[in-house]
């Protein structure tokens, strides 16, 4: 097997003295695959997916992003972070910019792109989360739905190898989760690395390589969708199940 | 169906279920709410209390209008002439302003020389008023900065092309009030945002050394730096090395004024989320990057109206410089009216006339501020 783009090896991190989140997780993910992360709120999942591109420290154990170990070294951060695109639940696209401008701030800043490079390779992206007409607005002006579809392409600009979702439909309305998860699928079937946190159970089955199924800070169980949604084996993961897909 | 039904109606009493129709009795008109008398009555009398309020405060306005009027106007002495303002009966003395205006205006600047003051106070307005228009926005802008103020300085000092030297501590009047207010404004912003930020920084030493900085000149009146800029500055420097006072006294407003901006900036970074700070950081930007493109300008938009108050304030502080005897807009009045006891009575209308011009600048501050905020908030109109 090639070398796992992503490898945690024996990670512990804790917020503050007390609060262990995340307990000894082991985990490698190949190139190229999907990984649905799911669990109970409180369970650490989120916080797995923010080490990746060092929005958390870890305390213990190691962590490798794309053969780069993560550690205090801020270049290797800066490195890490131009592979790894991230989107929020609360979008997180900047206010004071115009959709346009939002997906060209990396691209001519930190890319040193000129400006008409950066503006078509953005529209090229507005294009495929199909928002192209709205590239002129301001991010308030547009509804939850399109804003977390900009959110996305303001990610893909990056051309990252790794793509983590931190609940993007959570803050969404019910009509407006179809066209982010949508998206979401076309993007799965180009073969970038997906983790996603999130609790729609039907976009895991569509597109997931892999379910984990993380609790209390560790990862409890972890299957292909056929095999983790219709017999799981651990208690908390078929209790969780139930409640998930009971209603 | 419509013309059906009112046909219906219209019918002689057609009864339903053996009753008789009685149509109900029709309302009243409604209240005109247009015009002068609907408007009079829905502002001002409309209740008891509210037109009794009415009574009372118009009452006293016209008691003290048409006396105001009558001293501000009709019983004014307009010409300079003191004897003419101490007959009896004769009400605001403007004859004071007629007289002294260019002592006011330009202080203790020799008086042969003051087209100079008059040539460069034009210059500075003009290239203030056209720093707040957005066609002038422009790298070029800088340049006309460094132009404007090479140009203000040797006009005021002189001492080149056949100038005669007039030394700052001459300089006086509105020139110096323009000046002192608009240097240290355009120094204090810039160093109010670094303070602002350092105050936040995760290093400790910077953390530290703002956070005193900000207490020390907050803790302090502005005279009180002034003075120690003015006379004790002067006792820890060598023999014989000594810094214009003028520059002395500007760097001075310039840390108190900043002091205060970098805390007013700091409330507005304190209200950014987390996670545009987040977001910024997983697409690769910098400390600097994020700070001066996503924090600050969202930050400062937030801050407009505060900053802006600041601005006024810091403009109308630059009075306090009287203290270490530079005569500006409001010590040059004292000054022309206090060595002249004819004229020495007749302060109110030198106040008001100075008053007048202090209003004109903040005013004008305060409207320009309402278009930036419309400006900045474009973002956030659905």
């Amino acid at each position: 097997m090639a070398e796992p783009i992503i490898k945690f090896d024996k990670l512990n991190k804790w917020y503050g003295n007390s609060f262990h989140v995340l307990r000894d997780i082991d985990l490698n993910v190949a190139q190229g695959e999907r990984i649905v992360i799911c669990g109970p709120s409180g369970s650490g999942k989120s916080t797995l997916i923010r080490c990746i591109n060092r929005l958390e420290e870890h305390q213990q154990g190691h962590l490798w992003v794309d053969g780069v170990e993560l550690t205090d070294d801020v270049k290797a951060i800066d490195d890490i972070r131009k592979k790894v695109g991230m989107v929020f639940q609360q979008f997180n696209l900047f206010p004071h910019l115009t959709v346009l401008e939002n997906l060209t701030l990396s691209p001519m800043w930190v890319g040193k792109m000129p400006k008409k490079d950066a503006e078509e390779k953005a529209m090229i992206q507005l294009k495929r989360v199909r928002i192209a007409e709205q590239a002129g607005k301001y991010p308030l002006q547009l509804s939850g739905g399109q804003q977390q579809r900009v959110a996305i392409a303001r990610a893909l600009c990056l051309t990252p190898k790794i793509m983590l979702f931190d609940e993007p439909t959570s803050a969404l309305d019910p009509e407006m989760i179809k066209e982010v998860l949508d998206v979401m699928v076309e993007m799965a079937s180009h073969g970038i690395t997906m983790l996603c946190v999130t609790h729609e159970m039907g976009f895991a089955k569509a597109v997931a390589d892999r379910v984990i199924f993380m609790d209390q800070g560790q990862i409890v169980e972890q299957n292909n969708p056929h095999d983790f949604f219709n017999s799981p084996q651990n208690e908390r993961s078929k209790d969780f199940l139930s409640k998930i897909l009971g209603h | 169906m419509a013309t059906d039904m009112t046909t219906t109606t219209n019918m002689a009493a057609p009864t339903i279920a053996g009753k008789t129709f009685a149509p109900i009795a029709a309302r009243p008109a409604p209240v005109k709410t247009e015009g002068l008398v609907a408007w009079v009555r829905l502002n001002l009398f409309s209740d008891v209390l509210t037109g009794l309020m009415t009574l009372v405060v118009g009452g006293a306005l016209l008691y003290v209008i048409p006396q105001l009027l009558s001293w501000a106007f009709f019983r004014a002495s307009w010409l300079p002439n003191f004897e003419a303002c101490r007959v009896d009966g004769v009400g605001a003395c403007w004859g004071v302003v007629a007289e002294k205006y260019r002592i006011i205006l330009f202080g203790r600047y020799p008086f042969e020389e003051q087209w100079r003051p008059l040539v460069a106070t034009a210059l500075m307005l003009a290239l203030l008023v056209g720093s707040c228009t957005r066609a002038f926005w422009k790298p070029w802008l800088v340049i006309a900065w460094v132009a404007v103020l090479a140009l203000f300085f040797m006009l005021m000092y002189g001492n080149v092309l056949g100038l005669s030297k007039v030394e700052t501590d001459r300089w006086g009047g509105l020139p110096l009030t323009i000046l002192l207010a608009s240097l240290s404004m355009v120094m204090a912003f810039p160093i109010a945002m670094v303070v602002a930020l350092g105050r936040r920084s995760s290093l400790p030493a910077i953390r530290t050394f703002c956070t005193i900085y900000v207490e020390l000149i907050r803790g302090v009146p502005l005279i009180s730096v002034l003075f120690m800029a003015s006379f004790m500055f002067p006792l820890f420097m060598p023999q014989g090395f000594t810094i214009d006072v003028l520059i002395r006294v500007l760097v001075g407003i310039t840390l108190f004024a900043a002091a205060y901006m970098a805390e007013v900036i700091r409330g507005g970074l304190q209200a950014i989320p987390k996670g545009q700070i987040e977001a910024a950081a997983t697409i690769g930007l910098s400390y600097w990057q994020t700070q001066v493109k996503i924090v600050l300008p969202q930050a400062l938009a937030m801050v407009v109206p505060s900053i802006m108050n600041n601005f006024i304030g810091l403009f109308k502080d630059t009075s306090l410089v009287t203290i270490v005897s530079l005569y500006e807009l409001t010590g040059a009045l004292s000054l022309a009216l206090n060595s002249d006891a004819n004229w020495r009575p007749f302060k109110i209308e030198g106040y008001l006339f100075i008053a007048m011009i202090y209003f004109a600048f903040c005013f004008s501050m305060s409207r320009y501020s309402i278009w930036v905020e419309k400006q900045v908030n474009k973002g956030k109109a659905r």
